[in-house]
């Protein structure tokens, strides 16, 4: 690293010569700019602007779960709409905002930035990707508000196909359109990656933010489209169902094998828990590093174990189906592999812990949230080893203990490293500041509400309640409300920082372009950015964490602005 | 972007890398597509190793003779779709177009036969989601000369399932449409590129275009080669005809 000094510095933003390009929030202002756009900035927040809707659609279905558990019978729904509610939740929360949420608005905006790029490689192919998601979200909302769905998320047949008289079809066509949404989303960043990294940035130079989304989008190439045809099956056999003549490739009164959809729809949605969970770590490297002001601990080990932990998502998926009747021996080594994606995440939290071992460490709302993710992920991921392990899972299996577990990794995880994110990146997204003390009071409130909300529900599991039961044992109440409050407590989080984050568009104070004095390519622009984001292409001299040498990536001081 | 000035697109650096990207681009697509059919493929192959007899009986019903010739179409579709690369990099446009209308043809020619046997199997009453799937009375190629009678009494009469029959016949009407599918989206792309080739729009800096999409066309090619000994070879012909 002797050699970056000397590098001279690209003069471009010390003269305001960016002024001869409009920012892209400025470039073009009816609404055709917009939905005709190619420019990846903006294809980001058109997806972060649907995105807010689904979440709060999401979170009202969980909303209603969460009261409606409040009393032992139930208290304001009936069986049916409460088997409604939880699928709903499931199936908005998963693919109209888990999975979309930062691959599609980080990702889209932040990884041409991060390499140095003008664009994403395919920009047509993204703004498609949006229309396709649109439509595909479309599609499953109508379905789950003209009827809903009554089979929980996971679809499983033959309830689905032939007890149910549920809106199966369009909810699942809903899915498998959004799929490849998902799947263009994916290909556009591998390909970004692969070919458009301006001089200088080699791999081992990478942001650890573009390996996450790199693995991430390995897992959305080629495990979506497994969920398609298996969807696609499950609608033949459910239409088929709805005509009278019934097909039953999976029904077993009908030759078919149930098992088999199992295999296939976990072969799918086990590594897409991880395109939930690894964009999320990618985030979390980046802020923890820029807020304690050191270099990220084992570059290497932190960028291949997300690489890691994608390959060994793919050889786990039958750990979800230990009581569904696999063979012994199967489910032995789907156990023990089940175990292995502990390491490559242990991997992570100790060198992501070792980052901050005697870091200058501050405390604004990016950073409280990336430590949220840092215990609340931990939790979740040790509380999957009982899962994982066959004699327990037996015990804890389709209880409250696994919708405790899920929600530690994938709310306690994501929504967090998305909240993060959006905090991080917000100054750059915008060009403004939000206010300090407000996001750290939402930061902070909506932590507390998730502990509150999901710590109590794995006692509730642990002493045998059952997920996806609209009743209980009187003696589970305590806990129960617990939770019910825990939401709530969480409610007032995410009301915060919507009101902060919306006040700061109007008249928050203007961020400059580098407001956390942060070592990474993005920086290195106008905030909000141009439209063909950088004025000259960046040459990039050193790592992107070089926090102790004070240096950007391309050599320059990284505090001076 | 088509009116600019080169084929270099404003957001690359270079034409190599743009090429790069586009190759690349199609190519991780084509590892979904393999996917995609793998899912079927799985399924089929489960079903298969345990319904055997059944899945080979049914099988044996199908035109063999028709999926033989469809397998040549596709095949010299691929060839002529590599010549039609080379024309492109040579600046031919005269034999580009040639080129890649022989190879709409061919694919289109595919799926004329592949109508045509939908439509023997309509008949037949092979259609697994229709109320007379098996009960039509059809030649039995077992016996030769033997009177026609429904397939349920010739399944009966060997115990072979017919439950087990409909699962061949949805597989095969899947697969096959599926696969029928991507043949159509993929003679569309030709047509474009005829389209574009004769408007004089694929310079030799564009050959990449053609060569993407021959790329797409032998993946639907290649599926063909594993769909058509899965499904038309699973058991014994005893007659070939059209």
């Amino acid at each position: 690293m002797s050699t970056v000094i000397e590098t001279p510095a690209p003069a471009s933003h010390e003269h305001p010569e960016a002024h001869e390009h409009v920012s892209y929030l400025k470039d073009g202002y009816s609404i055709w700019s917009w939905l005709f756009t190619v420019d990846h900035k903006r294809i980001g927040i058109l997806y972060l602007v649907f995105l807010i809707v689904f979440f709060a659609v999401g979170g009202t279905f969980a909303g209603l779960v969460r009261l409606n558990l409040i009393s032992p019978h139930g208290s304001i729904l009936d069986n049916d709409t409460y088997n409604k509610t939880f699928t709903a939740h499931g199936v908005v929360m998963l693919f109209l905002f888990l999975i979309p949420s930062i691959p599609a608005v980080m990702g889209n905006f932040f990884v041409p930035m991060m390499i140095g790029a003008k664009d994403m490689a395919f920009p047509k192919l993204n703004i498609a990707s949006w229309y396709v998601w649109i439509i595909g979200a479309g599609c499953a909302i109508w379905a789950l508000l003209a009827g809903g769905l009554d089979t929980g998320w996971t679809l499983y047949p033959p309830y689905s196909s032939r007890f149910t008289h549920t809106n199966v079809v369009p909810g699942v066509f809903g899915v498998f359109v959004m799929g490849f949404s998902s799947i263009m989303t994916g290909l556009n960043i591998i390909v970004t990656i692969h070919r458009m990294r301006c001089p200088g940035m080699t791999w081992g130079r990478l942001p650890l933010f573009c390996w996450a989304m790199y693995a991430t989008s390995l897992i959305q190439l080629l495990a979506t489209p497994v969920l398609a045809i298996t969807l696609a099956l499950l609608m033949v056999e459910a239409a088929s169902n709805a005509l009278g003549n019934p097909i039953g490739i999976f029904d077993p009164s009908l030759d078919g094998d149930p098992v088999l959809f199992q295999h296939m729809f976990w072969f799918y949605s086990h590594p897409a828990v991880y395109i939930m969970i690894i964009p999320g770590m990618g985030v979390v490297s980046e802020i923890l590093t820029c807020f304690s002001r050191k270099n990220i601990f084992g570059y290497t080990a932190v960028a291949w174990s997300s690489v890691g932990i994608a390959i060994i998502g793919f050889l786990v998926w039958a750990h979800h189906m230990f009581v569904a009747g696999i063979s012994y021996y199967a489910a032995l080594l789907f156990s023990f592999l089940t175990m292995l994606v502990a390491v490559p995440s242990a991997i992570k939290v100790f060198n992501w812990t070792s980052t901050l071992y005697r870091g200058a460490i501050s405390f604004q709302a990016p950073m409280i949230f990336a430590l949220g993710f840092l215990v609340l992920f931990t939790i979740g991921g040790l509380t999957g080893l009982p899962l994982a392990t066959l004699g327990s899972d037996i015990h804890l299996h389709d209880t409250y203990y696994v919708v405790a577990h899920f929600h530690f990794v994938m709310v306690g995880g994501m929504v967090l490293a998305f909240l993060g994110a959006l905090h991080y990146w917000w100054p750059k997204m915008f060009g403004v500041m939000y206010s300090d003390f407000w996001s750290r009071i939402g930061s902070i409130l909506v932590i507390v509400g998730y502990i509150l909300t999901f710590m109590p529900q794995f006692w509730l599991g642990y002493h045998g309640m059952p997920r996806r039961y609209p009743n209980y044992p009187p003696e589970f109440q305590f806990l129960n409300i617990m939770s019910t409050a825990g939401y709530t407590v969480q409610l007032a989080g995410f009301l915060t920082i919507l009101t902060y984050l919306t006040i700061s568009l109007f008249n928050g104070k203007k961020a400059g372009p580098n407001p956390w004095a942060a070592t990474g390519l993005e920086w290195m622009t106008p905030s909000p950015p141009i439209t063909h984001n950088f004025d000259h292409t960046p040459r990039v001299v050193c790592g992107p964490y070089e926090y102790s040498l004070n240096l950007t990536q391309t050599g320059e001081r990284a505090d001076v602005r | 972007m088509s009116d600019s000035a080169g084929a270099l697109r404003h957001h690359f650096e270079d034409i190599e890398q743009q090429r790069g990207a586009e190759r690349l681009g199609m190519w991780m697509f084509l590892a979904t597509e393999i996917l995609f059919f793998g899912g079927v493929f799985l399924a089929y192959t489960v079903y298969r190793h345990w319904y055997a007899k059944d899945f080979a009986d049914v099988s044996g019903r199908l035109n063999v003779l028709v999926a033989g010739i469809n397998t040549l179409l596709l095949l010299t579709s691929s060839m002529t779709m590599m010549f039609a690369i080379r024309a492109a990099q040579l600046g031919d446009r005269r034999r580009l177009m040639n080129f890649l209308a022989i190879s709409a043809v061919l694919g289109a020619g595919f799926m004329g036969f592949k109508v045509y046997e939908y439509n023997q199997d309509y008949h037949e009453g092979l259609m697994p989601w229709r109320a007379n799937f098996g009960k039509v009375p059809i030649h039995d190629p077992d016996h030769p000369g033997s009177p026609e009678r429904t397939l349920e009494e010739q399944w009966h009469e060997k115990g072979v399932s017919p439950q087990r029959c409909r699962l061949f016949m949805t597989f095969y009407f899947i697969m096959t449409g599926i696969h029928g599918l991507h043949l159509i989206i993929g003679i569309a792309c030709i047509l474009v590129l005829w389209g574009r080739a004769y408007l004089g729009w694929i310079t030799p800096d564009r050959y990449v275009a053609v060569e993407v999409t021959s790329l797409y066309w032998h993946l639907v090619d290649a599926i063909w080669l594993f769909l058509m000994p899965l499904l038309y070879l699973a058991g014994p012909h005893h007659s070939l005809h059209l």
